[in-house]
């Protein structure tokens, strides 16, 4: 078998160990856990299957936990554009600091991520009082917290597009007349396109997945403030194993479906930049 | 796809030809725009942890980071980690080599399933564990049988920490091991190297800098872990309490200035990660231009 797959003149050693333990690992640690939600929905029937992952509770929470991602995915798309061009182009004092702080999402643990945008957007914290509207313990809150779960998702993937742009081409719209933003619009905006919406898919995929950062800003209201997965958390509680793999289904398939998106994103940017 | 994006770097050095910048006041304006938008979503909540760690005075935050329940969860997630990070780094190292110094068909398959993971929500990822090992999962009864624990227990956040963390590594070795191709190893094997002294000797030295950078997000990510773990952890007390479910107990608990004291132990590691990552990129960048 491996003989097929090798190529000849191969000089390196060691592609049978490597090879042959990566397998394992993978299968063992990831492969096999994984394949236990398609044999436990398996075992369903349609209609159990079906009554569970559209019961009017959780398609509650699958309406949230889109809608929630969708708005914090916008708001992270349109200022992750500012920040990079800001990050990019201009200098102003601590950049630096400012720059690596912005990956503090990716570092900090999301349970106090959670705790402490609780605590500033809680009705007597240092936002929520200023404001006349409540923001944690509703769906505003779900987005507060995804929307710095995604923060740098869309920065990082525009900031090295950004700064491999060619600077001649803002030259030449510039002195064919074209107005700065005109020059943004129409020349630089398209090239980041790709990269906006590569950053846009990962930070909406990472949301709807999002548990620790949002538990405890959401509050946790059936139909109104539950997300999907705190219900497969409610179910596993309930020893209700069948429910909470059925819902898991129902993530997984979306999942995959932007996992598509995202490859065929970068496959179209790759072939934009062959021609 | 929770997680990270490789090292980026750029060539192109930092000019501004001619009408190619903006107003000083469009600057100013994006410039205040962006600070207040970092400041509402990261700088308030990071400064209100230090704060709140220390409402109720300096005695009362050592006694929450010092008191025995504390303390075992903080040994607890340290020895997952020292566990679930060098893993992940042989495994890393491992799929790096195979899938960049060979050719073989279904190579675009492999790094998708490694990749696989960061698709999964952390509450899947626990979930999974709990089918697999659970009273009424597929080992479950065997498991009673023969007396042996794993979800509920200390192996169960183990596992589910791996799961988590698993492409962190692979991920930002292929890009980079791909990039510089096999000439290296090939004229050191040529040349009469053993496999390994290849690895040890020209491998390594090459990848260094991009394997400390996956494994530093790695170990953050596996100090960092709340949803999957808080699935298979059983939350018992000094058994099986990390520091992420330390700090959700003691604040349901209403016990808000300890949770906050333990999360400020957390913050400062998150912060130490982001500078020792910045030092990474730059020493990586700085190998990168010497070579060329």
């Amino acid at each position: 078998m491996r003989k097929a797959i090798f190529k000849k003149n191969q000089v390196l050693p060691g592609f049978g160990l490597t090879m042959g333990y990566t397998t394992l690992y993978l299968s063992i640690l990831v492969l096999l856990p994984l394949s236990m939600i398609l044999l436990y929905t398996a075992q369903m029937g349609w209609k159990d299957f079906w009554d569970t992952v559209l019961d009017p509770r959780v398609v509650a929470s699958y309406k949230l936990s889109f809608g929630a991602s969708l708005a914090a995915g916008l708001i992270n798309a349109i200022f992750g554009v500012l920040l990079a061009w800001v990050l990019v182009r201009y200098s102003f004092p601590g950049k630096k600091i400012i720059d690596g702080l912005v990956d503090l999402p990716f570092a900090l643990p999301t349970a106090v991520a959670g705790i402490a945008l609780t605590t500033v957007y809680a009705p007597n914290g240092w936002i929520g009082r200023l404001l006349d509207f409540k923001v944690a313990f509703t769906p505003i809150g779900v987005v507060i917290a995804l929307t710095f779960i995604g923060l740098p998702f869309v920065v990082r993937m525009v900031q090295p597009v950004l700064q491999n742009l060619e600077k001649e081409v803002e030259e030449a719209s510039s002195s064919l007349g074209a107005s700065r933003f005109q020059t943004f619009r129409r020349i630089i905006f398209p090239e980041l396109l790709p990269a906006v919406l590569s950053g846009f898919t990962l930070a909406f995929a990472r949301s709807l997945g999002e548990y620790g950062s949002v538990v405890f800003i959401a509050g946790n209201m059936p139909m109104k403030t539950e997300i999907t997965p705190l219900l497969i958390m409610t179910k596993l509680e309930q020893y209700d194993y069948t429910g909470a793999t059925a819902i898991a289904t129902v993530m997984l398939v979306t999942s995959f479906i932007l996992l598509f998106i995202i490859n065929i994103i970068q496959w179209w940017t790759n072939r934009k930049f062959i021609h | 796809m929770a997680g990270n994006i490789p090292i980026h770097f750029s060539t192109v050095p930092d000019e501004q030809p001619a009408g190619t910048s903006d107003p000083k006041w469009v600057q100013w304006l994006l410039i205040t725009v962006a600070l207040a938008f970092l400041g509402l979503f990261l700088f308030l909540p990071l400064i209100t942890v230090f704060i709140q760690a220390f409402a109720k005075g300096v005695n009362v935050y050592i006694e929450a980071i010092t008191n025995p329940e504390a303390l075992s969860a903080i040994k607890l997630t340290i020895a997952v980690a020292l566990i679930a990070v060098p893993l992940n780094a042989i495994f890393g190292i491992a799929s790096a080599w195979a899938i960049t110094k060979f050719h073989f068909k279904g190579k675009n398959v492999l790094i998708t399933l490694i990749d696989l993971p960061f698709a999964v929500s952390p509450v899947i990822a626990g979930l999974v564990f709990i089918l697999l090992f659970g009273s009424r999962g597929l080992f479950g009864e065997w498991l009673f049988a023969n007396d042996i624990k794993i979800v509920f227990a200390v192996p169960g956040i183990l596992l589910a920490t791996i799961f988590v963390t698993f492409p962190f590594i692979s991920r930002e070795l292929i890009p980079l091991m791909q990039a510089q191709g096999t000439a290296e190893e090939e004229a050191s094997i040529t040349l009469g190297a053993s496999g390994w002294k290849t690895f040890w000797y020209v491998t390594l030295p090459n990848i260094k800098w991009a394997l400390l950078y996956g494994m530093i997000l790695c170990n953050a990510r596996a100090i960092g872990e709340f949803g999957a773990v808080s699935v298979v952890s059983g939350h018992i007390r000094g058994l099986t309490n990390t520091m992420p479910l330390h700090i959700e107990i003691l604040y349901g608990e209403y016990q808000f200035a300890a949770a906050f004291a333990v999360a400020s132990l957390m913050s400062l590691m998150a912060i130490f990660t982001l500078i020792i990552k910045s030092f990474l990129e730059w020493k990586a960048k700085k190998q990168i231009s010497t070579e060329n």
